[in-house]
């Protein structure tokens, strides 16, 4: 294999990973150094626990299961705004909390859409509220994550193979047997634990959605203990458990990833003879159109309460638009810089790729406390507001890029690697010439997702900017909280413009082929 | 570009007066949409120096940086924080003459200095709900498929002033109340924001809030549709604190600033951009729409040491009622 020779140096990856654990683990250590006692969990704290592992995983198998049938359905079939559809399709990963809560309450609330459709029909209105509202918004969340990363997966097989699986005469079955579900051993552990890790972390929503208490995960009992005790030992100790939930969540999706055969392919486009009856037309079109109506609704919601207060955006959403956009430029640069450093080391030693999506697992708040205190003791913190969020939001975004670079390079390495070390190709000009290009769609996807991620983001810019110097999502917060909710649905609608259209033209480039 | 605007906000930061007060507040209140920048100009315009906030979460942030932090004053504490403040001992006495409060309750502490205060009500619109509840026992025992949200007692200090308002007109049945009252309740969130955006979205008819809310919406936006329901039993108030740091390094802007707090200049500028009463404004100054809504006759609020000891049970008992 070419990874006992492999040709490129590891230091760039070692650098990225203790880097990225000093962020995850490192900030952790500076709040549980800074806690004056440590008190063991309570009772109410582990049932936190247990609600926060049990809704993830439902909520990672169901997003994965639906983006199966989506995925391959947008793979092999052509219509026109395909290329658009996907692209909105991904919005919702990139949405700041509270205006996915207006969004999907408008759509499935008790006075939303779905529920006067119901008493229309003269049917009982649904509630949104309990354990399966957070399925369900958790789904919506992450349902667009699963299907990009599968999407990427049936890009990556080489149309040669259905060509060679229809001339040996391949049904649906035969093909997904052979070709498919190959595929899909590699890339679905790593989503599922992808997806399964966004939703340890979340709160906000899983409050709402759950409708009260009982939907109390551990990054709430971590803002309590933080917010309202200041107990920064219990704060650290549930950030421990969240780790530990978080790493052994990483090591079973390692150990079932089932690493692809390799055979190289010239990339052309697909076309599906398999593919071409009826049945499975009607099936695609079924998934598209079930998909794009779950999606789609509530980002239509958002759009038609934003637009009115677009026409009276205060003048200060302009400047927080261009630091947002700044700061989302950076944090594409240094997430791509440090996500192929770390990748292509970890081809070598996996274990780093457990480091690179340990950010993922650590808690937000807990983060940004612990630079905070980090930062506080060298400098004022508020003068590195936006560098700090700019490389924050980079480290946050590498657990997903990691997913869309790792197996490309996997791929290029195991297509080409052998022939090129036969024709002593290594260092740099491995990396230029031979992975690169074929790295060009994974890495035009990771720019636009790591970009698009960081301009939502609100995390340590709320802790540490200064009040004239807001991104824009700290602009639509405040807005909320001082009644103006109409021009913080018109401020949200252009952060969902500009996150679009950041994603959108770095997926372009990626695809856009020389 | 973002090294660029850091190196902006420093030179500004510099090259300005030499004389600098800084004061650490929250969000809402140093925000353009709140009362900070109208307080900031006002004090400079007297004070020969320059007002600096720093935003975030005032007492936690406080506690992180310990005596070595660099603001002046703290503004924005919550009452319901006020005795963790002063343990942690980086408050120090304000000498402000009290005379001028024109608080319902009576206030004398030495080092924390109320600007501001709120009742906390159900807000609800007044089209879908005609026959609101007038006690807080009515609304909790009512047949009415009334859909309400509150925020987490947890999370957010409207939600713990529920819990602690709840606690005092119900006392020992308070358990049983918040049962009854839970299948009305639509959801819980994490902070005051999110409840009231689903409530003017409409998907709630009735929010946990305050009873100037109203007033936001008949001054700001000509809409008259928003009402506070009041409750016979009277209504919890929150109260926001000011206090100096111990270890300031400006300690006679610092006082100045104290003093500035219960001035007519500061108070006027409340109602309408922090959406609360004035601490020391009488009624009769107060803008047309506050002096118009009807207003709670009783306030409740419990002393700093009450209300730190119940905190905890208050809280188990809404959620224990919650969670069934």
């Amino acid at each position: 294999m070419a990874r006992r020779i492999f040709p490129i140096a590891l230091w760039p990856g070692l650098i990225a990973a203790a880097l990225v654990a000093a962020l995850s683990f490192g900030t952790l250590v500076a709040v549980a150094l800074r806690a004056e006692s440590f008190s063991a969990l309570s009772e109410f704290d582990w049932m936190a626990v247990r609600f926060t592992v049990a809704q993830a995983l439902l909520s990672a198998f169901l997003s994965v299961a639906f983006a199966i049938p989506a995925a391959r359905a947008l793979a092999r079939r052509s219509f026109p705004g395909r290329g658009v559809l996907i692209t909105l399709l991904g919005a919702p990963f990139i949405l700041p909390t509270i205006v996915a809560i207006l969004g999907l309450t408008a759509v499935f609330g008790q006075s939303g859409f779905v529920s006067k459709l119901l008493l229309w029909a003269g049917l009982e209105p649904i509630s949104i509220y309990g354990f399966h509202g957070v399925i369900l918004a958790h789904v919506f969340y992450n349902l667009p994550l699963a299907t990009r990363l599968l999407l990427q997966g049936w890009g990556a097989i080489p149309a040669e193979r259905f060509r060679l699986a229809s001339s040996l005469h391949f049904g649906p079955s035969e093909v997904f047997r052979h070709i498919e579900r190959p595929m899909l051993k590699e890339i679905i552990p790593g989503a599922f634990t992808v997806i399964f890790l966004i939703c340890t972390t979340s709160f906000a929503v899983a409050l709402t959605f759950g409708g009260g208490p009982k939907a109390t995960t551990v990054e709430l009992a971590i803002y309590e203990a933080f917010r309202y005790d200041f107990n920064l030992g219990k704060a650290s100790l549930l950030a421990l458990v969240q780790v530990v939930i978080c790493a052994l969540a990483v090591a079973a999706s390692l150990k079932f990833r089932v690493p692809q055969m390799g055979a190289g392919g010239l990339n052309r486009v697909v076309q599906r003879f398999d593919a071409m009856t009826l049945r499975t037309r009607v099936v695609d079109l079924f998934w598209i159109v079930a998909v794009s109506l779950f999606l789609l609704m509530p980002l239509l919601a958002i759009a038609l309460r934003g637009a009115a207060g677009m026409a009276d955006l205060p003048a200060s959403i302009w400047g927080a638009a261009l630091r947002s956009i700044a700061t989302a430029l950076g944090s594409a640069a240094l997430a791509i810089l440090l996500s192929l450093a770390l990748a292509l080391s970890a081809m070598r030693w996996r274990g780093l790729e457990i480091i690179g999506m340990s950010s993922i697992a650590a808690s937000p708040l807990v983060m940004g406390t612990g630079l905070y205190i980090v930062l506080f003791a060298l400098t004022d913190p508020a003068d590195w507001a936006l560098p700090i969020t700019a490389l924050v939001n980079a480290v946050m975004s590498m657990p997903f890029i990691l997913r869309a670079l790792g197996p490309a390079l996997a791929g290029a390495e195991r297509d080409y690697g052998r022939l090129a070390n036969s024709l002593g190709v290594t260092g740099l000009n491995r990396l230029r010439l031979i992975l690169l290009p074929r790295l060009r769609v994974a890495m035009g996807f990771s720019a636009g997702l790591a970009a698009a991620l960081s301009m939502g983001d609100l995390g340590v810019i709320a802790l540490f900017a200064r009040p004239e110097a807001a991104t824009l999502p700290l602009q639509i917060y405040r807005l909320m909280g001082s009644y103006r909710i109409d021009q913080a649905m018109g401020a949200a609608l252009l952060l969902l413009g500009l996150s679009l259209g950041l994603f959108y033209i770095f997926d372009r480039w990626g695809k856009h082929r020389a | 570009m973002k090294y660029g605007l850091t190196l902006a906000a420093m030179l500004a930061a510099t090259s300005a007066s030499a004389e600098t007060l800084t004061v650490y507040a929250p969000d809402y209140f140093a925000s353009e949409w709140g009362p900070g920048p109208a307080i900031k100009a006002a004090f400079e315009a007297q004070c020969d120096c320059e007002l600096e906030y720093v935003t975030g979460d005032v007492l936690p942030r406080l506690r992180l940086e310990g005596a070595r932090t660099k603001a002046d004053v703290a503004i924005g504490i919550n009452v319901d924080a006020m005795k963790q403040a002063r343990e942690t001992g980086l408050f120090a006495p304000h000498d402000v003459d009290l005379s001028p409060l024109t608080m319902p309750i009576e206030w004398t502490d030495e080092t924390f200095l109320p600007f501001d205060w709120s009742f906390a009500a159900f807000v609800y619109d007044n089209t879908k709900i005609t026959n609101p509840p007038t006690s807080f026992e009515e609304l909790v025992n009512s047949e009415e498929d009334w859909k309400i949200a509150i925020q987490d007692p947890r999370t957010s200090s409207s939600g713990l002033t529920l819990v602690l308002w709840g606690h005092e007109v119900f006392g020992d049945d308070v358990e049983e109340a918040w049962a009854k009252l839970a299948p009305k309740v639509t959801t819980v969130t994490k902070g005051w924001s999110e409840a009231y955006g689903m409530f003017t979205d409409g998907q709630v008819d009735m929010v946990l809030s305050y009873t100037v809310s109203p007033a936001y919406h008949i001054i700001a936006e000509e809409d008259e549709t928003k009402s506070a329901a009041l409750f016979d039993e009277g209504h919890y108030m929150s109260v926001e604190l000011t206090a100096k740091l111990a270890g300031t390094d400006q300690p006679e802007l610092a006082d100045a600033f104290m003093n500035f707090v219960l001035s007519p200049a500061f108070q006027e500028i409340i109602p309408t951009a922090n959406w609360s009463y004035p601490a020391a404004l009488p009624k009769e100054q107060w803008p047309d729409a506050f002096s118009q809504l009807n207003y709670p006759e009783k306030a409740i609020l419990l002393g700093e040491d009450e209300a730190a000891a119940l905190r905890d049970e208050a809280i188990a008992e809404w959620r224990a009622a919650f969670s069934r």
